[in-house]
């Protein structure tokens, strides 16, 4: 029987760790990541879990040992936000190149400077070339079971590659929701044992990692990665069948809501999504066609499955909650209007980046997005292309 | 038993010939000396910083190590095998490990007195059950000869080059060794490949096998970034022992010991002459520059000799 609680994500997260029980967690601290490894932490003091807590001295070095301990055949763990995950940039590159299967929750925030503590996406989106699996979730349980399917995804033959379980700053890390847990025992079946096809601890197979390559052979291993990336969209989808029979939840690579017969909707991520998912709500009241696709798998990119998921509409506005500089959209809008060449032409796509710093999205702001879609969908005219919403110009 | 370096060489090499590191270079042989330390039953983890070690012996699809190696990068040998002996331990908690592994990291100076250093401070704090060992070449010499916080001061390399107004590095040597004492850890060392290797090897084998972590500082010159000649390398060694520039000691549960006194301290132009690097100092308007750098190694000796209760 499942358990049913009332947790925070921090606290859905912890006890997804302690659940898992992995060999080594190596953690620093990082509002508002930090109750992770806190609530972490007591569980090793208590002897709940056998795992080596590290108490690294930065996020650099937070990687670093999640690098050493998963090459010597630990399932390995961490947790940061923002400035940690910057800070660990450089070894993210390592880690998926070496083919590690570290999973990491990071819980978005806002990145420096100004320094914000408060939660946007601009941390995860600047490692989004990184070699990482990305999972997005909108709320607790939806942060509780990726990070439970991350360990199976990361650690399948086909993939061997890092994952990160992404989930709002305070709006989801600090907010208490009611929260469906699975047993432990089921949890550690679901997961099973991980057995590592090479280690640094194989005294009998020793091997050497992170060499130096050159160009003869560099793009190959590049080309490598990259492959086991497509295999993730495979295996993503195998995972989320085994636990829908395990918990009934279903997963895909994105949440389409109320989208078969739309003709306006929206891209969005995390938790934004719950408050759009009421304005859709709404819409529909008034009988407007109203959809929304909540993404939930950003790396790899369902290339063609978004695009095709987005052709029957008229209009789309594609929200990122991360600005990118290049003055053309963010992130997200740019890689989904690029899916949208191919598979669904018709519809026009607007972008519109929000919530930077934590600047709270009311439901009458989404519904202006809607109106404007809708104006586009009367008109066949899109007047403005890039847009900020809720910002004073 | 009494050191025998015949005997000791008869071991099985851990790290291979083959490598690409220059002739003449002490590098090498710091590595082998340390390996050779360990016992031929236990199995070892090596991480190495991205420097002319790692550049050198780990190039796809070669390796000269036979022990499991790993470079992840520049700033966090440390770190990373912080990790993999985390991970050792809490294997052998689930009965998942098989035998003794020992855990070494290889640092150049750049990585260890400079962008390593906290990372090396933070695996030294934390206590992890491993030796990490700094070959100390004074400059960084995989990207070309620049200055660190160990280059000696006056040095010359190609980010403190000897000019008409500033003669080479104009700051002294980051004292490393002395930092890590601070830390209280149960082993720390400053050695070098001198004469027949005895004072690294037993250092080497005390690090090795003292519980907890434990730090060696090991000069290793480069011919490259010196200038001296390649056959020259256990000369220099030898110099920078005699002169007191580089002193043998060890601190073992915060007791200094000192391993080697000079019968006759040589002044240390000595061993400044035969290095290209020192060359510009030598002319009549610099003679004030060599009294310098021979006060303050004369001061550091006797602070290191007070420490040692042999003033
Ligand atoms: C973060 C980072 N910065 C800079 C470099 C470039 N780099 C590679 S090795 C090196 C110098 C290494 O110096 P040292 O540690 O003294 O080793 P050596 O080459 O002298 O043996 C530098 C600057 C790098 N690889 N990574
Ligand atoms: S440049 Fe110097 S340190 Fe590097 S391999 Fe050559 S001699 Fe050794
Ligand atoms: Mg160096």
């Amino acid at each position: 029987m499942a358990i049913k609680d009332k947790l925070s994500g921090n606290e859905a997260i912890a006890v997804a760790m302690r659940q898992i029980d992995p060999d080594v967690v190596a953690a620093f601290p990082i509002t508002p990541s930090t109750e992770v490894p806190q609530y972490f932490s007591q569980f090793v003091a208590n002897g709940q879990v056998h795992t080596e807590f590290v108490a690294v001295e930065s996020e650099h070095s937070a990687m670093s040992a999640c690098i050493g301990a998963e090459a010597a055949g630990a399932r390995t763990m961490t947790a940061t936000s923002s400035q940690g995950l910057a800070l660990m940039w450089e070894m993210l590159y390592i880690a998926a190149s070496l083919r590690l299967p570290i999973v990491m929750s990071v819980i978005n925030r806002a990145l420096s400077g100004p320094i914000n503590i408060h939660n946007d996406h601009s941390d995860s989106m600047g490692a989004r070339d990184s070699g990482w699996i990305q999972l997005y979730c909108e709320n607790n349980q939806e942060a509780y079971d990726n990070l439970i399917q991350a360990i199976r995804i990361a650690e399948h033959k086909d993939v061997q590659l890092p994952v990160m379980v992404c989930y709002d700053g305070f709006i989801t890390s600090h907010a208490v929701e009611n929260i469906e847990l699975i047993e432990d025992e089921k949890v550690k079946e679901f997961i099973g044992e991980y057995k590592p096809q090479y280690s640094l601890l194989d005294r009998d197979n020793p091997i050497s990692m992170g060499p130096l390559d050159m160009p003869a052979f560099y793009f190959e291993h590049k080309r490598a990665q990259a492959e086991a990336m497509k295999n993730a969209k495979r295996v993503i989808l195998e995972v989320a069948q085994e636990f829908e029979k395990l918990t009934g939840r279903k997963y895909g690579y994105f949440e389409e809501y109320k989208m078969e017969d739309a003709e306006v909707g929206i891209v969005i991520m995390n938790s934004t999504a719950g408050t759009a998912k009421f304005v859709v709500n709404e819409l529909r009241k008034q009988g407007i066609k109203a959809g929304l696709i909540k993404l939930r798998v950003f790396r790899p990119f369902p290339f063609e499955e978004l695009g095709k998921a987005l052709s029957h509409l008229k209009a789309v506005a594609i929200m990122d909650k991360a600005e990118s500089f290049s003055t053309a959209g963010g992130p997200l809008f740019t890689e989904v209007r690029s899916a949208m060449f191919d598979y669904a032409k018709d519809t026009k796509a607007v972008s519109y980046i929000y919530g930077l710093g934590g600047r709270d999205v009311r439901p009458d702001e989404i519904m202006g997005v809607y109106k404007d879609l809708l104006e586009i969908a009367r008109t066949g005219q899109v007047k403005s292309t890039f847009n900020y919403l809720g910002v004073r110009e | 038993m009494a050191y025998n370096l015949k005997t000791l060489t008869e071991k099985e090499e851990r790290i291979t010939g083959g490598h690409r590191m220059c002739a003449g270079c002490g590098a090498p042989i710091v590595v082998r000396t340390v390996l050779r330390a360990l016992k031929p039953e236990d199995h070892a983890v090596i991480g190495v910083a991205t420097g002319c070690l790692e550049v050198s012996t780990c190039l796809y699809p070669y390796t000269a190590w036979k022990d499991s190696f790993i470079h992840s990068a520049f700033e966090n040998a440390a770190a990373t095998v912080s990790g993999a002996e985390a991970a050792y331990r809490a294997l052998a908690k689930v009965g998942k490990v098989k035998g003794t592994t020992k855990f070494i990291a290889f640092g150049g100076d750049g990585g260890t007195y400079d962008i390593g250093f906290q990372a090396l401070s933070g695996a030294m704090e934390r206590g992890h059950d491993m030796v990490y060992v700094c070959y100390d070449n004074e400059a960084y010499m995989n990207t070309g000869i620049q200055r660190s916080s160990s280059t000696p001061k006056y040095a010359d390399t190609t980010t403190s080059p000897a000019g008409s107004e500033i003669p080479g590095k104009v700051q002294f040597k980051k004292d490393l060794t002395m930092i890590m004492a601070a830390h209280n850890i149960p082993y720390v060392a400053q050695t070098a490949p001198f004469r027949n290797l005895k004072d690294l090897y037993e250092k080497a084998e005390k690090a090795l096998y003292t519980p907890g972590p434990a730090f060696l500082n090991v000069l290793a010159p480069c011919p490259r970034g010196w200038r001296y000649n390649t056959p020259q390398l256990m000369e220099i060694v030898r110099l920078a022992i005699e002169t007191c520039v580089w002193p043998l000691y060890e601190v073992i549960e915060g007791k200094f010991i000192l391993n080697y006194k000079p019968k006759n301290k040589l002044p240390v132009v000595e061993y400044l002459k035969p290095q290209g690097r020192f060359r510009h100092l030598f002319t009549k308007e610099n003679e004030g520059l060599l009294d310098e750098i021979q006060k303050e190694v004369d001061r550091r000796w006797n602070r290191l000799l007070e420490l040692c209760g042999e003033a």
